[in-house]
């Protein structure tokens, strides 16, 4: 890797790409760009690709008004956003899904939309209330301004605040060995982090995996966009490529969200 | 004449360089203060410091930042630390200092040591897979992550300090105190009772002053255990917050410059503002036990 770096600087430098590229927007899809840049950036010697955070919202007001080259999101585009920013063109990128697991000893295998977020934001506090035995639900959720925390939390129960009785982990790992560890217990993982210890909760009736998440018809999922004013030209449509090609969605699988 | 010349230069040069590492970590410490203050007291500008401490809510989308829950479930896990390790520790000491004969105190004192040496995140994992399970199953809760998990784990790790600190205090007591104690007639218990431990107080208050410090700056294993919900806790339990959680937890998170990455940095200065109160303490209470004994 290193000594490609090393070697390759003089001659990519020829293919022509120069200049910067500015970059911003949600905190979710800022790891994949910040990991892609730095690799882009060794291939090619004369570009200085900038990625910065904000949030969604902030990446499609930014890439409409010019400040960036790129804007980030992990939702779609709002109508009211095509309606200011005629010109934006959002590409997929990446795909996104958070799977609701249980204990293994819990009966209850499939719960609807509208039961997941009752559980989550304390309206149903017993297994008794969706089909389950006569136990109080452990709710267990990820640490403040976790990626995945507000992947569910927007896709599941936007508006309202999860339960304050809510146990909160650091981490996938963590939160699996909790549902593992207490019988009553359920909480949200990325898919990649699903194994024996834990069971899969059908949402809506369907079971999550990469297929489903990629066509949609897992609800807790989304895709992610690099958005751009116009059709990708130049130094973005470069960048954009990059992503989408094998190397580029290596990237988004390292980083633990699921390749196109 | 040369020689004598060069030797005093190298003792001198030796001096200096030995003085330069010195204050290499008096330096560190005053950086890290410097830093610490630096990025927290920002924060009261935002919210003002007796919201901060009071306040009940802390929810960073919306910047409102009240550090009462931590602040309160920092003061419960140490408290249930304290009430577990000092009967323990204490109890432990006298039998090392006054009771067990050679050979047992030369296997029970490596164990302790060896308990000192472990890493505190796998404290945190024994805990999170043994302790946790077990307060749930015995004491039949939906969950077991409790301030009294926290506790019990905390107790655990600071006994090694509460008791070998102990253990020296005892040991420091003046032989002719028993053995006055004993020609009036007392028995061993009642001198150890009467005697050597009252004589011994001072240093044995500041083995829990420095556990105290330690129980409240434990992060790792801590973090595994009490559940993290951000709620004052009520009873030992309740699941808890504790300060060092929360640093933890929404560090990496927080963008720089933020006013939630400067209130994560406030509550680090009560942190460390706490644990040095105690230190200090802790210290004049050896103090006096040097003078005293």
């Amino acid at each position: 890797m290193l000594a490609g770096c090393i070697s390759g600087d003089g001659e990519e430098s020829t293919d022509g790409l120069t200049g910067t590229l500015a970059i911003a927007g949600s905190t979710t899809v800022q790891p994949i760009a910040s990991a892609a840049a730095d690799i882009f950036m060794s291939l090619h010697s004369g570009v200085t690709v900038t990625v910065q955070g904000g949030g969604s919202g902030t990446g499609v007001t930014q890439v409409g008004q010019g400040v960036v080259d790129i804007g980030n999101a992990s939702r779609d585009v709002k109508s009211s956003e095509y309606e200011e920013y005629p010109g934006l063109v959002a590409t997929a990128i990446a795909a996104d899904g958070v799977v609701v697991v249980v204990n293994p000893d819990n009966p209850v295998t499939s719960l609807t939309m509208e039961e997941i977020a009752k559980i989550f934001t304390g309206e149903i506090t017993n297994w008794s209330e969706v089909g389950g035995e006569d136990e109080e639900i452990v709710v267990v959720i990820r640490e403040d301004g976790s990626g995945t925390r507000s992947t569910f939390e927007e896709l599941v129960h936007k508006d309202v605040d999860p339960t304050d009785e809510a146990l909160q982990k650091p981490s996938n790992g963590a939160l699996k060995t909790t549902v593992a560890e207490t019988p009553n217990a359920i909480g949200y993982i990325g898919l990649g982090y699903v194994d024996s210890t834990v069971q899969m909760v059908e949402v809506d009736g369907v079971v999550a995996s990469e297929s489903t998440i990629l066509d949609g018809t897992y609800p807790i999922s989304r895709n992610l966009y690099m958005i751009t004013n116009g059709e990708p030209t130049g130094l973005a449509k470069a960048f954009i490529d990059f992503i989408l090609s094998d190397e580029g969605q290596e990237i988004v699988e390292e980083e633990g969200f699921i390749k196109l | 004449m040369g020689a004598m010349m060069k030797r005093e230069y190298n003792e001198k040069a030796v001096r200096s360089l030995l003085l330069v590492f010195a204050f290499f970590s008096m330096i560190i410490i005053f950086l890290i203060i410097l830093f610490l203050f630096k990025e927290g007291l920002e924060a009261f500008s935002y919210t003002n410091i007796f919201e901060f401490l009071t306040g009940t809510d802390w929810v960073p989308k919306d910047d409102v930042y009240g550090a009462a829950p931590f602040i309160i479930s920092s003061l419960f896990v140490t408290a249930g630390a304290i009430l577990i390790a000092v009967p323990v520790g204490l109890l432990t000491a006298i039998f090392m200092a006054e009771i067990a004969p050679n050979p047992i105190r030369e296997i029970i004192k490596p164990a302790i040591e060896l308990l000192a040496g472990i890493p505190s995140v796998i404290y945190g994992l024994f805990g999170m897979i043994i302790i946790v399970k077990y307060i749930r199953i015995t004491l039949d809760i939906p969950s077991g992550e409790t301030i009294l998990a926290g506790s019990v784990i905390l107790a655990i790790m600071i006994l090694p300090t509460v008791i070998s600190i102990s253990e020296d205090a005892i040991r420091q007591v003046p032989r002719a105190y028993k053995e006055g104690s004993l020609a009036l007639g007392a028995t061993h218990w009642e001198s150890i009772r009467r005697i050597i431990v009252p004589s011994a107080s001072s240093g044995i208050m500041a083995s829990i002053i420095l556990g105290v410090g330690r129980a409240i700056g434990e992060t790792m294993a801590v973090v595994l255990v009490v559940g993290n919900v951000e709620k004052i806790p009520t009873s030992f339990l309740d699941a808890g917050e504790p300060m060092t959680s929360t640093i933890l937890l929404e560090m990496g998170e927080a963008a720089v410059g933020s006013v939630h990455y400067h209130s994560i940095f406030a509550l680090g200065i009560f942190l460390f503002v706490m644990v040095m109160v105690l230190n200090m303490v802790s210290n004049i209470w050896l103090g006096r036990g040097v003078r005293n004994g």
